[in-house]
C-alpha cells in the first residue's frame, strides 16, 4: 500500500466507526429517553397511557398503604393534582408521606401509574431536582429541603 | 488557633503555587537554571503546606472539635473514628482539599524523582500542575475554606450521611481522587511538550507511568464505589449508568486510550499529536468530573451541598485549562514534527482501533451523561438518560473492541497479520466457542447475548493466558526454560497480560449478572420460607439491635440449600443519630458461584414484612477482574524501564526476549 492509501483506510475506518456510534447514539435517544412529568403535567401535556415517564411529586399524607402482600399503594400530588400510583417491591428506606418521590413507570388503563421503580433519594432533606424547579415554576412554597 | 494556623497554611500554598507556576515558566522560557530549581523547592513547599492544612483538619474530626463549621457539620463524638477520618473528606470542602493535597503530591513526586528529566521540561511541568494547584487552591480559599470558624462552638456535631459510613466508601474517594488527579501529570506533560514544541520517545517513556498510575488508581476507586453501590445501596445492582458514575468512568475510558497510544509514541515515534490531545481530554474528562460531582448540576450522593457561586467557579476553572489547552494544541500541534506512517494491519493499527473504539465509546457516554442538562438548559424538558441508552451505545460500541483485544498482542509492529495471530490463537479460539456452545445448549431459548457473552470473555481471558504462553514458549520448550523465560519478562509484559485477563474475567462477571440475576419479593411472617436461586430462606423473626451511633432492627434468615443448613444472614433496618436517617444493611453470602442477597423491607399490614431478595450468579468475577486488572498495573509500574527516577541507561538482562 503507498502512503497515501494507508492514510485513507484509516480515515475511512475512523469516519465508519465514528458514523455507527452517530447512528446508535440517535437511534438510542430516540428510543429510550424518559421524560419527567408531574401529576399536573400529565393532564396538561395529555401524556399518554402506556408511555413510559418518570413522574415526580409529594406522597400526599395520609395516602400511603402498605404491603398487601408486596404491592404498594400511595397517592403523588404537586399540590394541584394527584395521581394514584401502585408499586409491587420494595419502597426506599427514605420513602415517606409528604416527601418528594420520583417513580418510574406507565400509566394504565384505569389511570393509575403502575412504578417499576421508585427513588427517594439518599438525603433526607432531599427533594428531587426536577420536582422542586417545577413546584417552584407553578409557585408552590417549600419546605426546608427544597433550598438543598 | 490551630485551625486559623491550618487556614493561613491554605493561603500561603495558594501564594507558593502561583509562584510555582509562574517562576519555572518564565526560567524556561529564557534559560535561567537556578530560577527552574527553585520550581523543585516550591512544590515540595506546596505540598508540605498543603498536608499542614489536610492534618489540622482531620486533627478536628478526629478529636471532635465542633467549632470548626465543617466538623460540626459533618461530624459527631459518637462516630466509630475510621468514620471520624473518612469525614474529612465525607463533605464538599473537606474532599476538595484532598483534591488539591494529592495534586501537590503528585507534583512533589514529579519534582523529587525526576532527575532524569531534561531540566526545561521539569519546570515547565511542575509549573503547569501548579497552575492547576493554583486555580484550585483559590477556589477552597474563596468559596469552601474547610477551616471556618463557628462562634459560639456546639456541644455536638450534626453526623455524618449514614450510608458513607462504610470502609469502602472510606477509601473509595482518595483513590478515585488518585486517579483522576493523576491525569494532571499526563496534562502537564502535554502541555509541556506544546511549549517545548517536542514529542519523542523520551517524552512518552515519561508521560507513561503516571497515566499507568492514574489507570490503576481510577480502576480500583471505580470499582470500589460500584462495590459499595452493590453492597450498601440494597438495590442488588451494581452499576446504575448514574451521571456520577459516568463521570469517573469516562476518564478512565480515555487513561486506557491514552495507556495504549504512549505506547505507540514510545516504540514506533508515531501518533504523537493524537498522544498529545488524548492527554489533553484525559485530564479535561476529569475536570469535567470534579464539575459534575461537585457543582450540584447533577442530583446525587456525591452533590454534597449546591451552591451556585462554587458551581460558577469550578466551572470557569474547567473553561480556563480546557479551553486553554486546547488552544494551545491548535496553534503548537501542527509545529510537532509528525510520526511515520504503518499499515493498517499491525499492532500500531490495532492499537488505534483501540483508541478510536475507545474514545468513540466515551463520546457516546458522555452525550448520555450531558443530553438531559442540555436539553433542559434548552427546551426545559426534563428527561432521564438510563441504562437502556447506554446498552444500545456503549455496548455495541465495546463488542468489536472486546474481540480485537486478545488479536493485539499477537500482531507485529509496522506490518501484521491477522491470520497468523489467530492461528496462534487458536486454542483461546477454541475454548471460547466451546464455552459458548454450551451455554447455548444449556440455555437454549435464551438471549443471544448469553452464548456471546460468555464465548467473549473466555476469548479475552485465554486469550491473556495465550499470549504469556507465547511469550514464555510454553510446550515449546522444556518447562524449566520457560520458567527461566518468565522470570526474565519484562513485568510490564505480565502487566499487559493481567490487565487483559482481569478485562475478561470481568466480562463473564457483568454478563452472568445481567442475564441469570434472579429477584424474588416476598411477603414473609416468621417461619415462612422462600426459594432463591437454589437456596431455601427461612425468616427467623426479628429483634431489636443498637450500635455506636444507631438504632435498629434486625432480621434473621436461615440459608439452606439441598436441605443442608448453610449459614444465617441478618438484614437490619437502622436509624442514625442524630438525624434519624434511616438505611438497610443486605444481608450477604458471597461465593465464587454467586451471592444471596437479603434485603429486609416494610411491615405488611399481616404482621410479616415484604422482603426482596436476589441470587447474583458470579457476581464477584466484576470486583476479582478489577482487582486482577489493578494488579496488573503495580506489575507494569514496577517495570525498570519505567521505574520513576530510574537512571536512563541501565544493563538489560540477558534473558529478556525480544519484544
Amino acid at each position: 500500500m503507498t502512503r497515501k492509501q494507508k492514510r485513507l483506510s484509516m480515515i475511512l475506518g475512523g469516519l465508519a466507526v465514528i458514523g455507527l456510534a452517530a447512528g446508535l447514539v440517535l437511534y438510542a435517544l430516540s428510543g429510550t429517553i424518559t421524560f419527567f412529568y408531574t401529576p399536573s403535567e400529565i393532564t396538561d401535556k395529555g401524556v399518554a397511557r402506556g408511555q413510559r415517564i418518570r413522574l415526580g411529586g409529594m406522597v400526599e399524607e395520609g395516602s400511603w398503604k402498605r404491603g398487601e402482600g408486596t404491592v404498594s399503594r400511595f397517592i403523588v400530588t404537586d399540590t394541584i393534582k394527584t395521581i394514584q400510583v401502585t408499586y409491587n417491591g420494595q419502597l426506599p428506606d427514605l420513602f415517606r408521606e409528604g416527601q418528594g418521590v420520583v417513580a418510574e413507570g406507565v400509566i394504565g388503563p384505569q389511570g393509575v401509574f403502575t412504578a417499576d421503580t421508585v427513588l427517594a433519594k439518599h438525603d433526607e432533606n432531599y427533594m428531587p431536582k426536577e420536582l422542586a424547579d417545577s413546584l417552584k415554576a407553578k409557585g408552590v412554597k417549600l419546605g426546608k429541603g427544597a433550598e438543598q | 488557633m490551630i485551625a486559623e494556623l491550618g487556614h493561613f497554611a491554605l493561603i500561603l500554598a495558594t501564594a507558593v503555587a502561583l509562584y510555582q507556576f509562574i517562576v519555572p515558566l518564565y526560567a524556561a522560557h529564557v534559560g535561567n537554571q537556578a530560577l527552574m530549581r527553585t520550581g523543585i523547592s516550591a512544590a515540595l513547599m506546596q505540598l508540605l503546606l498543603i498536608a499542614l492544612a489536610f492534618g489540622i483538619l482531620t486533627h478536628a474530626y478526629v478529636v471532635s472539635d465542633f467549632s470548626v463549621a465543617n466538623v460540626f457539620q459533618n461530624s459527631h463524638s459518637a462516630k466509630p473514628l475510621l468514620y471520624k477520618i473518612s469525614g474529612v473528606w465525607g463533605n464538599h470542602e473537606g474532599s476538595m482539599l484532598l483534591w488539591v493535597l494529592i495534586l501537590a503530591l503528585y507534583g512533589a513526586a514529579v519534582a523529587l524523582f525526576g532527575h532524569n528529566l531534561p531540566l526545561e521540561l521539569r519546570a515547565r511541568v511542575l509549573a503547569i500542575q501548579a497552575s492547576v494547584g493554583f486555580a484550585f487552591l483559590l477556589f477552597i480559599v474563596m468559596t469552601s475554606n474547610p477551616l471556618l470558624r463557628l462562634d459560639p462552638p456546639p456541644i455536638e456535631g450534626n453526623g455524618l450521611n449514614p450510608i458513607l459510613q462504610d470502609p469502602a466508601l472510606a477509601f473509595h474517594p482518595p483513590f478515585l481522587y488518585a486517579g483522576y488527579v493523576g491525569l494532571s501529570i499526563a496534562f502537564a506533560f502535554a502541555v509541556a511538550a506544546l511549549i517545548d514544541g517536542r514529542v519523542d520517545a523520551a517524552w512518552a517513556r515519561w508521560v507513561r507511568p503516571w497515566t499507568l498510575a492514574a489507570w490503576m488508581f481510577l480502576t480500583i476507586g471505580i470499582a470500589m464505589g460500584s462495590w459499595w453501590a452493590y453492597y450498601e445501596l440494597g438495590w442488588g445492582g451494581w452499576w446504575f449508568w448514574d451521571p456520577v458514575e459516568n463521570a469517573s468512568f469516562m476518564p478512565w475510558l480515555v487513561a486506557t486510550a491514552l495507556l495504549l497510544s504512549a505506547i505507540v509514541v514510545e516504540k514506533r515515534n508515531a501518533l504523537k499529536i493524537w498522544t498529545v490531545l488524548l492527554s489533553i481530554l484525559a485530564f479535561s474528562l476529569s475536570l469535567t468530573g470534579t464539575f459534575l460531582v461537585r457543582s450540584g448540576v447533577l442530583t446525587s450522593v456525591h452533590a454534597f451541598a449546591v451552591d451556585p457561586e462554587r458551581g460558577v467557579f469550578i466551572l470557569a476553572i474547567l473553561c480556563v485549562f480546557i479551553g486553554g489547552a486546547l488552544t494551545l494544541f491548535a496553534w503548537r500541534a501542527p509545529k510537532l514534527k509528525a510520526g511515520g506512517l504503518f499499515a493498517p494491519v499491525s499492532r500500531e493499527g490495532g492499537l488505534v482501533m483501540n483508541n478510536l473504539f475507545l474514545c468513540v465509546a466515551c463520546l457516546s457516554v458522555f452525550i448520555g451523561t450531558l443530553y438531559p442538562l442540555a436539553l433542559e438548559t434548552i427546551s426545559g424538558d426534563k428527561i432521564s438518560v438510563g441504562p437502556p441508552y447506554f446498552n444500545l451505545t456503549f455496548g455495541p460500541l465495546m463488542l468489536p473492541l472486546l474481540l480485537l483485544v486478545p488479536i493485539g498482542p499477537f500482531l507485529a509492529w509496522k506490518r501484521g497479520d491477522v491470520a497468523a495471530a489467530l492461528r496462534r490463537l487458536w486454542i483461546a479460539l477454541a475454548l471460547a466457542v466451546l464455552i459458548g456452545l454450551i451455554v447455548l445448549a444449556l440455555n437454549l431459548r435464551g438471549p443471544w447475548l448469553a452464548p456471546v457473552g460468555m464465548a467473549l470473555g473466555a476469548w479475552l481471558f485465554f486469550g491473556a493466558l495465550s499470549d504469556l504462553a507465547a511469550k514464555i514458549s510454553l510446550f515449546r520448550v522444556p518447562l524449566s526454560a520457560s520458567w527461566q523465560r518468565f522470570r526474565g519478562l519484562p513485568r510490564s509484559g505480565i502487566g499487559t497480560v493481567m490487565a487483559h485477563g482481569g478485562l475478561g474475567i470481568m466480562i463473564i462477571g457483568i454478563i452472568a449478572i445481567s442475564l441469570w440475576k434472579i429477584e424474588v419479593i416476598v411477603a414473609l411472617k416468621p417461619g415462612d420460607s422462600a426459594m432463591v436461586g437454589g437456596y431455601s430462606v427461612t425468616f427467623q423473626g426479628e429483634t431489636p439491635v443498637t450500635g455506636a451511633n444507631y438504632t435498629g432492627r434486625a432480621g434473621r434468615f436461615l440459608v439452606a440449600k439441598d436441605g443442608k443448613e448453610i449459614t444465617t444472614l441478618v438484614s437490619e433496618k437502622r436509624e442514625f443519630k442524630p438525624s434519624g436517617m434511616p438505611t438497610t444493611e443486605v444481608g450477604l453470602h458471597q461465593t465464587m458461584a454467586g451471592d444471596l442477597y437479603i434485603v429486609m423491607g416494610d411491615a405488611t399490614n399481616d404482621g410479616g414484612r415484604a422482603m426482596r431478595m436476589y441470587f447474583n450468579p458470579l457476581v464477584n468475577l466484576i470486583w476479582l477482574g478489577a482487582l486482577v486488572m489493578f494488579f496488573g498495573g503495580i506489575c507494569s509500574l514496577t517495570d525498570r524501564r519505567y521505574r520513576v527516577g530510574a537512571p536512563k541507561a541501565r544493563t538489560v538482562p540477558l534473558a529478556v526476549p525480544a519484544e
